[in-house]
């Protein structure tokens, strides 16, 4: 496509902008919220609170173990993420590159790990862990996300995606499936590494039923089950909720601004170009 | 290893494509059984232990009848039996097929111009695909809030603006046929960035050569990505296909946090009827039984999906 502001291109920005005023409204709405001081949800806020405050933020902080909440999440969402990108392109490698008897079975299997809803099977888990010894330990909220189907699903099409001409002229030239592995097949899917990063983090960050079953402790808990706790029985205050809101959304945020790096970077730098 | 030295003994022939298993000594195959089982555990031993290990003590709870406090008592099949007579179980079931079908082809034409708009040249590109990832890492409690709030039936924004235009807002989620169009809306505008996300992955992964050669061959922008573009992109359509289908069926958060599953149940899915059941009702094996039903349901049209995918995915 050429450079100058065609026809096509005004328009395809004006669509462009709109669509992006819509999907940040109801962000920009959280925000205002939050430093509403004493917002309800019963009236409509004003588009520009009266007497904007940053009272909010500090309460979150200092009444409650906000930044220890942070941090718990913020550990749990790391080792999830890097074990998940681990777990999830050896087993995509095998189900694309590595044929054996039954493959088809098993991927089927792995596939159906998906296909349950995780509310059943709370139960089960938590008597299981608590036979580990498990519950109210990280390692009990992180061991059931070691492993995920979406994210080997999401690496086995992105591993298809590569064209076979690459590994086969590396297996040429003597290497085995390892180096092929690594040298081939990863820097290739560095995009969809990228995509799976962002989504294993956020799986993890904002999980809510897993670790609100297995982590009691207040000073164990995480971020959302904290801030469900936020909305009271009685009364809410909403700009706190808001408030614990927008710094939840940030660190993702954050992650997905740096993959997106990535994204585009793997490409350039890609063999398939 | 023993591969490459197999593979290696073949380059001073004819440099046969190596696409299938070459015939192998026993102690090459069990080199090579090792390799695949080096892959594979990172991934198999947590599936087994986490979730399937789990899911057949669900499928073993849905024999009895347990209240999670008192030990479970053995009823058979009772629980399947009394699901499949009860006319709540269709209904729940009929909602969330509306659900899937409208909630789909929304979010994947729009998720997919939304890749292809953000995948051409623009001003800004970086940014506006972050506004549009926003609403997927914002969670459902707050996105719910704010949708209910815009879909408010006599002060919401949506209703106010249709009536500038002339139009008579409906009910939204206070009205029985109005509720489940308010929860797929929502999840539509929540679930966008997601599709563009997956789907800008696998379109960044196309050869430009390709659409290159289509345009010198005078191929018009409809023609390019009907016959180069979308082909191409054919195993991220699969993906969000079979995983929109497999989220749909258990669609629950938005649900639950939108209308509760009313009014008077007239937005119930079957993953809300899992969770009443369970926490509500204390009827764990009745919940395990459905999650069983829901799972078998799953399953089939995703081994449907997998059969049909020949018929339309192609791999580089």
């Amino acid at each position: 496509m050429d450079e100058r502001w065609t026809a096509r291109s005004i328009v395809l920005h004006v669509v462009i902008i709109a669509g992006a005023a819509i999907m940040f409204f109801p962000f920009l709405w959280t925000i205002i919220t939050s430093i509403t001081p004493g917002a309800g949800l019963t009236q409509t806020p004003a588009l520009i609170p009266e007497n904007p405050s940053l009272e909010a933020y500090l309460r979150l902080f200092s009444e409650r173990p906000f930044g220890r909440q942070i941090a718990n999440s913020l550990f749990l969402a790391v080792i999830t993420t890097v074990v998940q990108l681990i777990t999830s392109s050896t087993a995509a490698y095998a189900f694309s590159r590595l044929p054996f008897r039954g493959r088809g079975a098993v991927f089927a299997v792995y596939l159906a790990t998906m296909m349950i809803p995780l509310q059943v099977l709370v139960v089960p888990l938590f008597v299981e862990l608590k036979t580990f010894g498990l519950i109210n330990t990280f390692l009990g909220a992180l061991l059931p996300t070691f492993a995920s189907a979406f994210g080997i699903f999401l690496l086995r099409q992105a591993v298809n995606q590569v064209p076979r001409e690459l590994d086969e002229a590396a297996m040429l030239d003597g290497a085995g499936h390892f180096r092929t592995f690594f040298s081939i097949v990863l820097p290739n899917i560095r995009p969809a590494l990228a995509t799976l990063t962002v989504f294993a983090f956020m799986g993890s960050w904002n999980s809510f039923l897993w670790p609100l079953v297995v982590l009691r402790k207040p000073e164990l808990q995480t971020l959302p089950v904290a801030l469900a706790g936020l909305q009271g029985q009685y009364t809410t205050d909403w700009d706190v909720v808001m408030a614990g809101s927008v710094v939840s959304v940030l660190p993702i945020l954050a992650i997905y601004l740096f993959a997106q790096k990535y994204v585009i970077q793997g490409v350039a730098s890609s063999g398939i170009k | 290893m023993s591969v490459s030295n197999v593979q290696t003994s073949l380059v001073d022939r004819a440099p046969v494509p190596i696409r299938t298993r070459p015939v192998r000594s026993r102690r090459q195959r069990v080199g090579y059984a090792l390799t695949v089982l080096a892959f594979l555990l990172p991934s198999a031993i947590p599936l087994a232990l986490f979730v399937l290990g789990p899911m057949i003590a669900a499928a073993g709870v849905s024999l009895t009848k347990w209240n999670l406090l008192a030990p479970p008592k053995f009823v058979g099949f009772d629980n399947y039996a009394n699901l499949l007579t009860a006319p709540q179980t269709g209904a729940v079931f009929l909602h969330t097929l509306f659900y899937i079908v409208g909630y789909l082809p929304l979010v994947y034409v729009g998720g997919l111009a939304l890749a292809l708009a953000l995948n051409s040249r623009l001003k800004g590109r970086a940014f506006w695909r972050s506004i549009y990832f926003l609403p997927v890492v914002t969670s459902w409690i707050v996105v719910a809030l704010v949708w209910r709030w815009l879909l408010n039936p006599s002060t919401g924004i949506v209703n106010t603006v249709l009536g500038f235009v002339g139009i008579d807002g409906p009910g939204w989620w206070t009205d029985p046929t109005w509720a489940m169009p308010s929860i797929i809306l929502a999840s539509a505008w929540k679930d966008l960035g997601f599709v563009m996300v997956i789907l800008l992955a696998g379109l960044q992964a196309i050869n430009p050569e390709l659409e290159d050669a289509a345009r010198v061959d005078g191929a018009g922008w409809w023609r390019r990505l009907w016959s180069v573009t979308l082909p191409l992109l054919s195993p991220s359509t699969f993906f969000v296909v079979v995983i929109s289908l497999i989220n749909g069926f258990q669609v629950f958060d938005q649900v639950y946090a939108m209308t509760g599953g009313g009014p008077n149940g007239a937005s119930e899915v079957v993953v809300q009827r899992i969770y009443d059941l369970t926490f509500r009702y204390g009827a764990a094996g009745e919940a395990s039984a459905l999650s069983w039903i829901l799972f078998v349901v799953v399953l089939g049209v995703t081994v449907v999906q997998i059969i049909g995918q020949r018929r339309w995915v192609t791999y580089g």
